[in-house]
C-alpha cells in the first residue's frame, strides 16, 4: 500500500504537524515563526492540489497506517467529497495565517506561539477528517480536532474563556461520545465493517426502525454540525481570537461536522437507503427548524461575531438539510455549500476581526459611518454577505440553487419556503452592517474618528483574497460541482 | 519466577537495589511467561515435585500470565518511582521496611495470579494484604493509620469470608486444587446432595472477593486507603491490588465454579450488573465533588472497577474480554494519574485542587502527564481508555443491553467532568503567591511518563492486548464446555 499517492496523502496530514513543530522551534523569532506557518501552509495546499489531480483522474489514493483493534484500521482514502473539504481547508489555512499575523500583532495578543502551534495542529486534524477511509479514522480525527481547538477557544484564559471552554468541550464530547460513538459501534456490530463504501454499508443489515434510530444518533451525534439543540458550543467558541472563529468555527471545525454528516449519508447509509427511512424527513425538518431559528436569533444579536455565529448555525443546517433530502441534487448542493459558505463566512469573520482591531468596535449598533474610513473591510463584508444570502455575483448562489432544486425534486415545497425565508432574513441581518457603515453618520460619542484607519495590511490582503475567491466561485463553480457530481454518481471504488 | 523476598536490610539504598532488581526480574520472567503461554498453552508446575492433589500446583494460563505481566510491569515502574517519592514522604529509617513490604506485596499478588490451589490463593492474598496495610500505614498523614486500620478490618473480613468459602468447598469436595474442584463441583451440584453448601461457599467467596476488589457498596476502605497512603504506594496499589482481586473473581467464577454454574444457576449477572452500573454512576458523581485529587481518583477507581465487573457480568466472550482489557488499561492510566499526583505532592506537599492553581505553567510535564492519563479516563480515541470503551460498548450492544451502554457513555462523560475540574484549576487559575515551583525531578517524571506513553501506545496498537484478552476470555468460558 505504500505507494506514492499514499505518501502524498500522509504528507498532507503530517505537514501541518511539522509546521507546528517549526513554529515551536522558531518561537524566539516572530518573523521566522510566521514564515514557517505560511510556508507549510503553501506546501500543504500544493499537496492537496496534487491529490486533486489524482482524484479528478478517477483514482482514490489511500494508505493503511495501522491496525488499532483487530480488523479496525487507521487508514486514509481520498475521495471527491473529502477533496472538497480538503481543498477549502487547505486553501484557507495559509490565507487565514496571513490574516492572523496582522490580527494577532495588531491586537497585541499574548501566547502567539501557542496560538500558531495549535492552529497548525487543528488543520492536521481537519485534513485527517477529510481523508479518513472509515468511520473509526473519522472519529479519531474528529475528536482530535475537538481537543486541539480547546486551547484556541480558551486562548485568553479568562473566566469567560473558561466558561466557554466548558460548554465547548461539554457539548462536543457529549454528542460525540454519547451518540456518535454508540452509532459507530452499532454500525460495526451490524455491518461488520466501518469502511466508507459507495452505496453504503448498512443497507439490509437491520430493520428500517433500527437504521432510522442509528441515523438519528449520527446526525445529532455530530455535534460539530450544530443542529439545534446542540448548537450552543458555537457561539461559546466566539471568545476565541477572530482568526480562530474565522478558520475553525466557520470552516475547519464546523465543516468537519457537516462533512461528516454528508459522508455518513452517502457512504454509510447510501442515498437509496436514506430515502426509505422515515426519520430522514424528520431530520430534514429538524434542520429546517435550525435554519429558521438560527436566522431569527442572528437577527437579534448586536454583537457582530455572535450574529455571524448564529448565521453559521443556520447555514450549516442547509448542508444537513441537503444530505437529508436524500437525492442527488441535495447532496450536490450540500457539498458545494461546504465550499461556498466557507469562503463567504470567512470573509465576514475577517472583516469583523478587522473592525475590532482597527476601530475597537464589536457592536453593530456602533458601526455607523465606519465604512468611510474602512472601505475595503466593509466592501469585503458586503461581498461575503451576498454569498451567504445566496445572491449573485457570489458563489453562494450556486449551492442554494442546487439545494432549492433538491427540495423540488423531493417535492418538499415547505422546505423550499424555509430556504427562501431564511435568505430574506439573511438579507436583513447581514446587510444591516455595511448599510450602517456606509450610509450613516458616525455618532459623536464614538471613538475618535481620526484614530480609526484600515486594518493591518496582511489582514487586508487576506480579506481581499477570500472576497475575490467568493466572486470567482460564482463565475467558475465547476470544480466543486464536478467533484460533487463524482460523489453522487458513485465514481469511487 | 517468584519474586525473591530478601530485602530485610536496614539501609535504604541496598534495600532499593534489591527491590528494583526483584521487580525487574519478575517483570522479565513475566514477559517470557506470557510469550510461552500464548504459543504453548497452559503451563503447569508442581511445587517441590509433588503432583497436584497432594502438592501445590502452579497453573498459568493466558489470563494468569497476563495479570502477572501487569503486576510485575507496574511494580517495575513503580519501584523506580518509589525511590525519590519515598525519600520525601517516608522517614529514612523506615525505607527498608517499605521496600520489604513492597516486595512482599508483589510476591503475594504474583502468587495469587499463578497458583492453581485455592488455599494457596488465600495464603498469598494474606501476604499481599498484610504488606499493603503496612505500606499504607507508612503515609505521612496521621489519618494514614486509621485508614490502614479500616482497610485491615475490612480486608480481614473479606479474607475470612474467602477462607470460609474455601473451607466449605474443601469439606464438600476434599480437594483444594482448582482443576479438581472444577471437576467435582458439577457432580455434587447435580447429585443434589450438598448443593446448598456449594451455593453458600459460592456466596461467601463472592462477597469476600468483591470486598477485596472494592466493588460498590463494599468499597468503603478504598478511598481512605488510597488518599492517605504514600504516593508511590497509591500509584502502585491502584494499578495492581484490586486488579488481582478481579482476577481472583474471574478464577473462582469461571475456572472453579464454571460459567454455567455462576451465571445460569447462581444468576451472578443479576447481582453484579446492577452493582456495577450503580458503582459507575454513583462513584463517578462522588468523584466529581472531591476536593482532594487523590481521593477523587480513588472514587474514580471504584467507578472504573464497576466497568470491569460490568464487562464480566455480561458473561459473553467479548464482555469478559472487555473486562480483562479494561483491567490492563485501567492499570496503566490510573497508575499514571496517581504518579502525576505524586509529583505534585513531592513539590507542593498537597494534592488539594485549590492548591494546584497555575501548576500547568510551573510543572508543565507533570500536568501534561495528568492530561494524558485523563484523556484515557475519558476514553478519547487513540488512548487505552477508548479501547476499553470500544469493547464494552460492543459487548453491551451485542447483548442488547441498552441500559449498560448508556451507563458506560454517561460514566465517561462524568470522567470528563472530574478530570476537567483539575485541568481548569491547573491551567486557568493563576498562583496567588509567587514562590517559584519547580518541575518534578526526572526520577519521578520518567516512570510517570512511561505509564502515560504506555497508555497511548496500547491505545494506538491494541492488537496485542485484545488478542491476549480474547484468548483468555475464550479459555475461561470454554473451560467448562
Amino acid at each position: 500500500m505504500m505507494s506514492d499517492p499514499g505518501m502524498i496523502v500522509l504528507l498532507t496530514v503530517l505537514l501541518p504537524v511539522i509546521g507546528a513543530g517549526l513554529v515551536l522551534l522558531l518561537r524566539k523569532n516572530e518573523n521566522a515563526r510566521e514564515a514557517a506557518t505560511l510556508l507549510t501552509g503553501a506546501l500543504t495546499f500544493a499537496h492537496v492540489l496534487a491529490l486533486l489531480r489524482l482524484v479528478r483522474a478517477g483514482e482514490s489514493p489511500g494508505l493503511d497506517i495501522l491496525e488499532v483493534v483487530p480488523n479496525v484500521w487507521l487508514s486514509f482514502e481520498v475521495e471527491p467529497l473529502g477533496m472538497v473539504f480538503a481543498l477549502v481547508a487547505g486553501f484557507l489555512w495559509p490565507v487565514t495565517s496571513l490574516y492572523a499575523i496582522g490580527y494577532m500583532r495588531g491586537h497585541h495578543e499574548e501566547n502567539q506561539t501557542r496560538f500558531f502551534f495549535f492552529f497548525a495542529i487543528a488543520i492536521a486534524g481537519a485534513m485527517g477528517v477529510a481523508f479518513s477511509a472509515n468511520l473509526f479514522t473519522l472519529f479519531v480525527f474528529y475528536e482530535f480536532l475537538t481537543f486541539c481547538t480547546v486551547p484556541l477557544v480558551t486562548h485568553h484564559q479568562s473566566d469567560e474563556a473558561k466558561k466557554s471552554g466548558r460548554i465547548y468541550l461539554g457539548i462536543l464530547l457529549t454528542t460525540s461520545v454519547g451518540l456518535q460513538l454508540v452509532a459507530i459501534i452499532w454500525t460495526w456490530v451490524l455491518a461488520g465493517t466501518l469502511d466508507f463504501q459507495a452505496g453504503g454499508i448498512l443497507a439490509g443489515t437491520a430493520s428500517a426502525g433500527i437504521l432510522s434510530a442509528i441515523l438519528v444518533l449520527y446526525v445529532y451525534g455530530v455535534g460539530k454540525a450544530a443542529l439545534m439543540p446542540f448548537h450552543r458550543w458555537l457561539p461559546a467558541a466566539m471568545v476565541a481570537p477572530t482568526p480562530v472563529s474565522a478558520l475553525l468555527h466557520a470552516v475547519a471545525v464546523v465543516k468537519a461536522g457537516v462533512f461528516t454528516v454528508l459522508k455518513i449519508s452517502v457512504y454509510v447509509f447510501g442515498v437509496d437507503l436514506l430515502q426509505t427511512l422515515t426519520t430522514t424527513t424528520w431530520l430534514a425538518w429538524a434542520a429546517a427548524v435550525t435554519i429558521i431559528l438560527g436566522s431569527l436569533v442572528a437577527f437579534r444579536k448586536d454583537n457582530l461575531k455572535a450574529r455571524l455565529a448564529y448565521s453559521t448555525i443556520s447555514q450549516l443546517s442547509y448542508i444537513v438539510l441537503g444530505a437529508m433530502l436524500a437525492n442527488e441534487l441535495g447532496i450536490i448542493g450540500g457539498g458545494m455549500h461546504i465550499a461556498m459558505h466557507a469562503f463567504g463566512k470567512i470573509t465576514l469573520f475577517f472583516a469583523a476581526g478587522a473592525i475590532m482591531v482597527a476601530a475597537h468596535e464589536k457592536k453593530i449598533s456602533r458601526m455607523h459611518g465606519l465604512g468611510r474610513t474602512m472601505p475595503i473591510t466593509f466592501g469585503a463584508f458586503f461581498v461575503g454577505s451576498l454569498s451567504i444570502i445566496g445572491l449573485p455575483p457570489a458563489g453562494g448562489a450556486w449551492s442554494k440553487w442546487f439545494l432549492g432544486m433538491g427540495t423540488l425534486e423531493a417535492s418538499q415545497f415547505g422546505l423550499l419556503a424555509v430556504l427562501m425565508l431564511s435568505s430574506l432574513l439573511g438579507l436583513y441581518y447581514l446587510l444591516e452592517v455595511p448599510v450602517k457603515a456606509f450610509f450613516f453618520e458616525r455618532p459623536k460619542d464614538a471613538h475618535q474618528q481620526d484614530g480609526v484607519h484600515e486594518a493591518p495590511t496582511p489582514s487586508l490582503i487576506a480579506m481581499c483574497i477570500t472576497a475575490t475567491a467568493t466572486v470567482g466561485l460564482f463565475v467558475w463553480p465547476d470544480l466543486f460541482h464536478e467533484l460533487m457530481q463524482m460523489v453522487v454518481s458513485g465514481g469511487v471504488r | 519466577m517468584l519474586a525473591p523476598i530478601a530485602a530485610l536490610i536496614n539501609r535504604s539504598g541496598p534495600a532499593w537495589v534489591i527491590a528494583t532488581s526483584g521487580a525487574w526480574f519478575a517483570f522479565g520472567a513475566a514477559v517470557q511467561l506470557l510469550r510461552r503461554v500464548m504459543t504453548e498453552g497452559m503451563i503447569v508446575y508442581s511445587l517441590g515435585g509433588w503432583v497436584a492433589p497432594i502438592g501445590i500446583e502452579y497453573r498459568i494460563d493466558q489470563l494468569a500470565a497476563f495479570v502477572t505481566l501487569i503486576v510485575s510491569a507496574i511494580a517495575a515502574v513503580g519501584v523506580l518511582y518509589a525511590r525519590t517519592s519515598v525519600a520525601s514522604e517516608i522517614e529514612e529509617d523506615r525505607h527498608a521496611l517499605f521496600y520489604a513490604a513492597f516486595l512482599l506485596n508483589v510476591c503475594g499478588l504474583l502468587g495469587i495470579a499463578i497458583t492453581g490451589d485455592v488455599f494457596n490463593v488465600f495464603v498469598f492474598l494474606e501476604i499481599s494484604s498484610l504488606s499493603a496495610y503496612s505500606m499504607i500505614a507508612l503515609g505521612q498523614d496521621r489519618r494514614a493509620l486509621t485508614s490502614a486500620f479500616q482497610y485491615l478490618i475490612m480486608g480481614s473480613v473479606g479474607a475470612t469470608f474467602i477462607v470460609i468459602g474455601i473451607g466449605l468447598l474443601f469439606v464438600m469436595t476434599g480437594t483444594l486444587g482448582m482443576a479438581d474442584l472444577a471437576e467435582r463441583i458439577p457432580a455434587i451440584w447435580a447429585s443434589g446432595d450438598g448443593d446448598r453448601t456449594i451455593a453458600v461457599a459460592f456466596t461467601f467467596l463472592t462477597v469476600g472477593v468483591t470486598l477485596k476488589l472494592a466493588l460498590f457498596p463494599l468499597h468503603l476502605w478504598l478511598p481512605n486507603a488510597y488518599t492517605y497512603a504514600p504516593s508511590a504506594v497509591t500509584g502502585y496499589m491502584a494499578a495492581t491490588s484490586t486488579k488481582v482481586s478481579i482476577y481472583l473473581l474471574l478464577r473462582f467464577f469461571f475456572s472453579v465454579f464454571g460459567v454455567e454454574f455462576s451465571f445460569e444457576q447462581m444468576r451472578l449477572d443479576a447481582i453484579l450488573m446492577p452493582l456495577a452500573l450503580v458503582a459507575i454512576l454513583a462513584m463517578s458523581s462522588v468523584a466529581i465533588y472531591q476536593s482532594n485529587v487523590k481521593r477523587l481518583l480513588a472514587f474514580s477507581s471504584v467507578a472504573q472497577i464497576g466497568y470491569m465487573i460490568l464487562g464480566i457480568s455480561f458473561g459473553s466472550v467479548i464482555g469478559v474480554a472487555a473486562g480483562i482489557i479494561h483491567l490492563f488499561n485501567h492499570a496503566l492510566m490510573k497508575g499514571a494519574l496517581f504518579m502525576a499526583m505524586g509529583c505534585v505532592m513531592y513539590r507542593i506537599g498537597s494534592v488539594r485542587i485549590e492548591d494546584m492553581k497555575g501548576l500547568g505553567k510551573s510543572m508543565p510535564w507533570t500536568m501534561a502527564a495528568f492530561v494524558g492519563g485523563g484523556l484515557s479516563m475519558i476514553g478519547v480515541p487513540m488512548t487505552v481508555g477508548f479501547v476499553s470503551k470500544w469493547y464494552l460498548l460492543q459487548a453491551a450492544i451485542k447483548g442488547g443491553n441498552w441500559l449498560a451502554a448508556v451507563v458506560v457513555v454517561v460514566g465517561s462523560l462524568m470522567a470528563l467532568v472530574y478530570i476537567w475540574k483539575v485541568i481548569e484549576v491547573a491551567y486557568f487559575k493563576r498562583r496567588e503567591n509567587d514562590d517559584p515551583i519547580e518541575e518534578a525531578p526526572l526520577s519521578l517524571l520518567i516512570p510517570t511518563w512511561t505509564l502515560v506513553a504506555a497508555s497511548f501506545w496500547f491505545g494506538i496498537d491494541a492488537g496485542t492486548t485484545s488478542d491476549v484478552a480474547m484468548s483468555a476470555a475464550e479459555s475461561l468460558l470454554g473451560m467448562m464446555q
